[in-house]
């Protein structure tokens, strides 16, 4: 589906409008089992294999509420300077889709666990912004469609779907901003970082995996502009499920542009769900808002409210991380980073991945030199995040540990970080498999060294004269003939032996 | 004095994925008047230090731990599915829906 939109060129359009933005974050719980059953939560498993009557919403099943979720969810509220309810109650929200088989998702509608907070952000050049927190509330996620296409299509000659209801009834929580204001051409820069500062936020809580890629954090952004921030709001798109950081940034960017240009044509901009697509980095037109929106909430009878005691809530505010800010800044101390190495490692996503392979027994340096400079590239190579490269903290804290025993230089390292990458196993297998250790077996080297010496005989003689000036020439020679795997320092040494003893 | 409009109770049908005849939704129009003119009555008594009521026994805080029971087979779970296909149960297309 190809469709030409107008769009208005980015730097002008904030400089004409000014966006306004909002942002509900979905996250999915970790919790071992569902919200409402015992249904088992492991991802990636058989279809339609963690499952149970409740799950499949059969009739005359009744849920009962998973505490370990509550807990989280008030948790999360607390970490997001919330408020929390005295009491709160479950709501069904009304509405008919085959990925939600009780024909109603148990959500919260009026009364959210958690509400009333804001977090605080550092935008990359270090600009704080504080985003209000409208609310943060318990609900269940949905089964998961795959659609069919009408070619392969077998059902009466119709495109049809396929659904999975693993996923149906995992816990989640939403949380809601305030409408964002005043941050103008920031906008999509603003949307991005609050995303990632929850994520940050999810698993330093330990609530949840956090994995962008297997959709456990979720993201609906939306964006509206207005002539001047005097103005009253305007009307508001919202573009649903945008699941990487990238991508969050890129659909605020993108409807800023498109709304701008429907505006400049003198139209309205319609108030409607829309489509991001990760390959094109554009929006498309989804349901309109209407009538089929009314979701006819109303109280859940089969669950009682959960009215979390005072001392509950401050038995668990104690159990609080340490603020991230807090904690950038004790790792930065720890590992002796520089403010601009720092930031560099904040904005590539790689604080943890650096504190893991550190706790897995690199120096800071080291792995701060492997995730910042050829793991940076070959993610931005294939733009993904960090995290998701094939390689795991502890294999770089190994390929480091047999840099430093010698037994791999640096352009050997390199290799063997490519055979990891590439799936071949760890660093040690990759090594054995590729054959890539560095030579420091006296007797090889020997051999190397006379064959360079006597094919450059006049080399001796100058060396033997006090200038050292060819020593390198003989030492690039070894390496050549040994493929790069000799220990260079070892090789001199052995040089200046052969030479002396003449 | 009529509440419940004919074209209301035809929205809500519509909603509730309901079909109902035209003869259908005068009846009802007409006996959903006669029950939140009932319910309005109610109203009347209750005055506002009276908090509405959605769970007539007064519990809260029932908690489930969270431990994992085990789960339907896969084939107990497509049971009872008109159409399955690769282990999931095979729905209509969804109107105006992406792909």
């Amino acid at each position: 589906m190809t469709v030409t939109t107008d769009l208005v060129p980015f730097d002008e359009a904030v400089r004409r409008y000014d966006p306004v933005i909002g942002i509900e974050v979905h996250v999915e719980l970790g919790t071992a089992s569902k919200m409402f059953d015992g249904a088992p939560t492991e991802f990636g498993a058989e279809p339609n294999s963690q499952v149970t009557p409740v799950s499949l919403g059969l009739p005359g099943v009744l849920p009962a509420l998973n505490g370990k979720a509550v807990e989280s969810a008030i948790r999360i509220g607390l970490a997001l300077n919330c408020e929390i309810a005295e009491l709160c109650r479950f709501a069904r929200k009304n509405y008919f889709y085959p990925d939600v088989p009780k024909n109603f998702q148990t959500s919260q509608y009026d009364e959210p666990i958690a509400f009333d907070g804001y977090v605080e952000l550092e935008l990359e050049d270090g600009t704080p912004v504080r985003v209000e927190i409208e609310r943060a509330h318990m609900e269940e996620d949905a089964g998961k469609n795959t659609h069919v296409g009408g070619a392969g299509g077998r059902i009466h000659g119709a495109e049809y779907s396929l659904v999975d209801y693993n996923r149906a009834g995992v816990p989640l929580v939403e949380i809601v901003t305030k409408p964002i204001t005043g941050v103008g051409a920031r906008a999509p820069e603003v949307a991005a970082t609050y995303v990632r500062h929850l994520r940050d936020l999810f698993r330093a809580l330990g609530v949840s995996e956090a994995r962008m890629e297997r959709g456990n954090v979720r993201a609906d952004v939306n964006v509206s502009l207005r002539p001047s921030p005097d103005a009253p709001l305007g009307t508001r798109t919202e573009t649903k499920n945008v699941n990487s950081f990238r991508s969050v940034e890129r659909a605020v960017r993108f409807e800023i542009a498109r709304q701008a240009a429907v505006l400049d044509s003198g139209a309205t901009v319609v108030q409607e769900t829309r489509h991001f697509h990760e390959d094109s980095g554009t929006t498309s037109s989804g349901r309109i808002k209407s009538d089929a929106e009314d979701y006819r909430y109303f109280p859940e009878p089969d669950l009682v409210p959960v009215a979390p005691s005072r001392e509950w809530v401050e038995e668990l505010r104690t159990t609080l991380p340490e603020v991230p800010a807090v904690r950038r800044r004790r790792l930065q101390q720890g590992w002796g980073f520089t403010d601009p190495e720092m930031r560099d490692v904040v904005n590539a996503g790689a604080v943890e991945l650096i504190e893991a392979t550190v706790e897995a027994g690199a120096s800071p340096a080291a792995a701060r030199k492997w995730w910042m400079g050829e793991l940076a590239r070959t993610a931005k190579a294939d733009e993904v995040d960090l995290e998701s490269l094939a390689i795991t903290p502890a294999q770089i804290a190994e390929l480091q540990g047999l840099v430093d025993a010698g037994r791999l230089n640096d352009k050997l390292a390199r290799q063997v970080l490519a055979g990891v990458l590439a799936g071949e196993g760890s660093p040690e297998e990759v090594v054995t498999a590729r054959g890539l250790e560095v030579v420091s077996d006296d007797g090889a080297l020997e051999t190397a060294v006379d064959a360079a010496l006597a094919a450059q005989p006049d080399v001796v003689a100058k060396i033997r004269s006090g200038n050292l000036g060819p020593v390198g020439a003989i030492i690039g020679a070894v390496m050549k003939a040994t493929r790069g795997q000799a220990d260079a320092g070892r090789v001199r040494e052995i040089v200046l032996q052969r030479v002396e003893q003449g | 004095m009529s509440t419940i409009s004919r074209e209301e109770v035809a929205r809500l049908a519509g909603l509730a994925r309901i079909d109902l005849t035209e003869t259908e939704l005068t009846r009802l129009a007409g006996e959903l008047d006669v029950i939140v003119e009932s319910v309005a009555r109610v109203q009347e008594v209750a005055t506002a230090d009276v908090p509405a009521t959605s769970h007539p026994i007064p519990m809260t805080n029932v908690f489930r731990a969270d431990v994992v029971e085990a789960p339907l087979s896969v084939a107990q779970a497509l049971s009872g599915a008109p159409e399955a296909q690769d282990g999931r149960f095979a729905v209509p297309q969804i109107l105006g829906e992406d792909a």
